[in-house]
């Protein structure tokens, strides 16, 4: 990487469970650095570890063995600013949108100071115009309920990237939804990325997303989860949806979906990666 | 079509007020004596007469009731929280809750008794001890009902446990805590109730409880009557306030009301 590091796992290892006839090892010996500002995506059979190394780089889980480094200290050394969605928007139903997508303000420092004397100027005029930056334009007074759920998928990437974080986990934040939806997001994620630039960890099942939003796309084994590839995409920005009709790209995907197919074995039925990757 | 809401009230009221008509016409039928089962309309009249005597008792055993639940409901509130925050405080002390629990509360009166004396004291208390369970368990389901994800969420974003507590775990768990209030406050009714019957001189119960000595059945039965309107009362007061103050649990409903 032509950066310095922002995110380094350094032969780390996840056990979850004490007992040790019940425990499970969901992640081991695994090393993995990203560059600030630098976007990768995870891709990898169900199970073998992906949200785990999103959970550890979000410090919402410990490693068991292993140094986890954000920022280039160990992690919770440094307030580092994350943003985070989840395939499950999770609004809170007693908040209206524009609230919901506020949340991150009202927590995290600097903006936490503030919010009571700005909430209702200069971080709503903020919030409004992520949520018309994403097609929720006049929907921030709208209650989660009153909308549906490729919106409240929008409303749940305002709320991650309100208050401007140096990193941002997603996991499978575009599963859910129907295709074309999908796609609109992906280029408006490009846009977002290209603009803000913050270091960006993305897991997802589809090859085709990985490869039309990463620089990056690591692919992972289970049992013990590894990183057994991790490859450049070398497609220019911005990027766009012929890209995906393009011979080196599809070459790029089928190896990635060779790789998948071969380290999860013929005994488990198929996964939406495969499936979507063949198709 | 006619408002089916509106369809639905009136025929609970006709009902009511139907069932009274069968009751006064099946006592005249068979000449039912008053000292047995008097009839609706002896007990209105026996209500309306004795109006100034029973009044005192229907606020003493209103007072009663509203200052043991409310103190259960403060005291409810507080255990709630500490047992839906901390893990080791729900591990403590969710046994030694749902032990106590299982006391049947009449027991309380007498030591109530032993220590205050009988009379408002013992009735509050009582009241007070049935009101707190409800709220209690109701409080800390809702706060350990948030999800994993919305929780991951804010850790990621550095929330204290405060934080977390007050954007997410409180607001969530507001429908369960109103919900408790509506149970909460029909026990500290009866709370209230068995112990002036108990040991008491004043209250709806000690009225009923004198009368019955005394065989004025009309009387009892008024008494039975103030009580049934009053716990009806209270339990639709909870339940309105319920609905008004968490419409978003509810959003279904609100929803096809147009709100
Ligand atoms: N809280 C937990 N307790 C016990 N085991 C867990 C826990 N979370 C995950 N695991 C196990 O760890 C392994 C990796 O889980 P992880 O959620 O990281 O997989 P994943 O790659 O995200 O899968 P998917 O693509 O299905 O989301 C799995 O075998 C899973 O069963
Ligand atoms: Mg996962």
């Amino acid at each position: 990487m032509s950066e310095e590091d922002f995110v380094t796992l350094e032969n780390v290892a996840v056990t979850y469970g004490r007992k040790a006839e019940t425990s499970v090892t969901a992640l081991d010996e695994t090393n993995l650095r990203i560059g600030r500002g630098d976007f990768i995506a995870l891709v990898g059979p169900s199970g073998c570890g992906k949200s785990t190394i999103l959970k550890l780089v979000g410090g919402l889980i410990p490693a068991s063995r292993g140094y986890v480094y954000v920022a280039g200290r160990e992690l919770g050394a440094e307030p580092v600013r994350i943003g985070i969605a989840f395939q499950n928007p999770t609004m809170l139903p007693w908040l209206k949108i524009r609230d919901n997508v506020m949340l991150p303000l009202k927590i995290v420092p600097p903006f936490r100071a503030e919010y009571r004397a700005k909430k209702d100027s200069e971080f709503k005029d903020r919030a409004d115009a992520l949520l018309a930056q994403v097609g929720l334009r006049g929907f921030g007074d709208k209650y989660p309920w009153q909308l549906s759920g490729g919106m409240l998928q929008r409303a749940s990437l305002c709320r991650a990237l309100v208050h401007d974080p140096q990193l941002l986990l997603l996991d499978e934040p575009f599963g859910a939804l129907d295709q074309f939806t999908r796609e609109e997001l992906w280029a408006i994620m490009q846009e977002l990325w290209i603009a803000r630039k913050p270091t960006v960890i993305l897991v997802t099942h589809d090859l085709r997303e990985a490869g039309y939003l990463a620089n990056r796309i690591a692919v992972m084994r289970a049992r013990p989860g590894r990183i057994i590839d991790d490859s450049v995409v070398p497609f220019p920005r911005p990027r766009s949806m012929d890209m995906i009709y393009d011979p080196s790209f599809v070459t790029l995907t089928q190896r990635l979906r060779e790789l998948i197919v071969e380290v999860r074995g013929d005994n488990v039925p198929q996964t939406r990666a495969t499936v979507e990757a063949a198709a | 079509m006619m408002n089916s809401e509106f369809g639905r009230k009136l025929a609970s009221a006709a009902f009511i007020i139907g069932l009274f008509v069968v009751w006064e016409a099946l006592c005249l039928l068979f000449h039912v004596s008053d000292v047995i089962l008097p009839r609706p309309s002896q007990i209105f009249v026996t209500l309306w007469d004795k109006f100034p005597a029973l009044w005192p008792h229907t606020l003493q055993t209103l007072y009663t009731t509203m200052v043991g639940f409310v103190g259960g409901v403060v005291i409810g509130i507080m255990i709630g929280i500490i047992i839906g925050w901390s893990k080791l405080a729900y591990d403590v002390a969710y046994p030694l809750l749902v032990g106590f629990s299982s006391i049947p509360k009449v027991a309380v009166v007498p030591i109530f008794v032993l220590y205050f004396g009988s009379g408002t004291v013992p009735a509050v208390l009582t009241a007070l001890i049935m009101s707190i369970f409800p709220v209690v368990v109701n409080v800390a389901t809702g706060l350990a009902t948030t999800e994993p994800e919305l929780e991951d969420v804010m850790k990621a974003l550095k929330a204290t446990k405060f934080d977390i507590l007050w954007n997410v775990g409180l607001p969530r768990a507001m429908p369960y805590f109103f919900a408790s209030l509506k149970v909460a406050i029909t026990l500290a009714f009866v709370g209230s109730v068995i112990s002036e019957t108990v040991a008491s001189n004043r209250g709806i119960g000690n009225m009923m409880m004198i009368a019955s000595a005394s065989f004025d059945v009309p009387l009892v039965y008024a008494g039975l009557f103030i009580l049934a309107v009053l716990g009806v009362a209270l339990y639709a007061i909870f339940s309105l306030v319920e609905g008004r103050v968490t419409g978003w649990a509810h959003r279904k409903t609100e929803f096809a009301m147009g709100a």
